[in-house]
């Protein structure tokens, strides 16, 4: 490892916050890698609560069903890396102010479900919040083709995509393709934070 | 006289808004950002935008799952 780069990316790293909008199989997957690198701040938004169905792809225990998103996944994080600050809100985002806990980070993750909350909680953003880099992910579901994910750089929106990928109404959620893209989205944010690898 | 949408060539339609163009695309799907050239257009502004000569037009959609 290289020790001089190791370092500079954890003072960097330690410094910085993001925000993750839905805590399911993209957003608590993102959280923990987020998490072990060594991010100084999470702002966590969910209202949900952990479902059986759930377990097969998002970073919860069986032990944790019916726990609140946001109070479990504090919990997993804590147990991988205490000095990660989190800010959890347990609440739905509602149209109009989407932005609102969003607005003293330095990078915004959408992790969402549906694509109508997707299109509506990018859009608030990217006009509410015109300076904030926004990761979004297109495309979870089925399993496979990890070669047809790219990276879209739309002005301040990077966007993890797959534009061939079905909605998951008519396909199936499993765990290595939605952990890809989670980890894809994380991936982003650390290079929106800490500028290109080079 | 034409545009680029996602790659594709296709002529230009003078004041042809972002709306007609989907349509004429036949991008059915509800859910899209759309960029010209650099500029992303927000879904209110889809029926008032004139797609300019020699832009380039780019189309995303979103799919449910997360």
């Amino acid at each position: 490892m290289n020790k001089e780069k190791t370092n500079k990316i954890k003072k960097k790293l330690k410094k910085s916050s993001v925000g993750i909008a839905g805590l399911g199989g993209l957003g608590s997957n993102a959280a923990v890698a987020l998490a072990r690198a060594g991010i100084g701040r999470l702002v966590l938004v969910d209202f949900d609560k952990i479902e059986d169905s759930n377990i097969t792809r998002q970073y919860y225990f069986l032990d944790q069903i019916g726990k609140l998103k946001t109070n479990a996944l504090q919990d997993n994080i804590k147990k991988i890396n205490p000095s990660v600050v989190i800010d959890a809100y347990c609440e739905k985002l509602i149209k109009g102010s989407m932005e609102t806990r969003f607005k003293d980070v330095d990078v915004v993750i959408e992790a969402l479900d549906s694509a109508e909350t997707k299109v509506a909680f990018i859009e608030e953003i990217l006009t509410k919040l015109p300076d904030k880099p926004i990761v979004a992910a297109s495309g979870v579901s089925g399993y496979g083709h990890s070669d047809r994910i790219s990276t879209k750089n739309l002005g301040k929106l990077f966007l993890c995509y797959d534009e061939n990928a079905k909605s998951c109404d008519i396909d199936v959620l499993v765990a290595p393709r939605v952990g890809l893209m989670a980890n894809w989205e994380a991936n982003l944010a650390l290079e929106i934070i800490l500028g290109e690898d080079r | 006289m034409s545009i680029e949408v996602n790659t594709r060539k296709v002529d230009w339609v003078k004041k042809e808004t972002v709306k007609e163009l989907l349509k004429r695309m036949k991008y059915s799907f509800p859910l899209v950002v759309v960029k010209i050239n650099d500029e992303i257009i927000p879904r209110s502004k889809f029926s008032e935008v004139y797609i300019p000569n020699n832009s380039k037009v780019s189309v995303i959609h979103m799919i449910s799952g997360g």
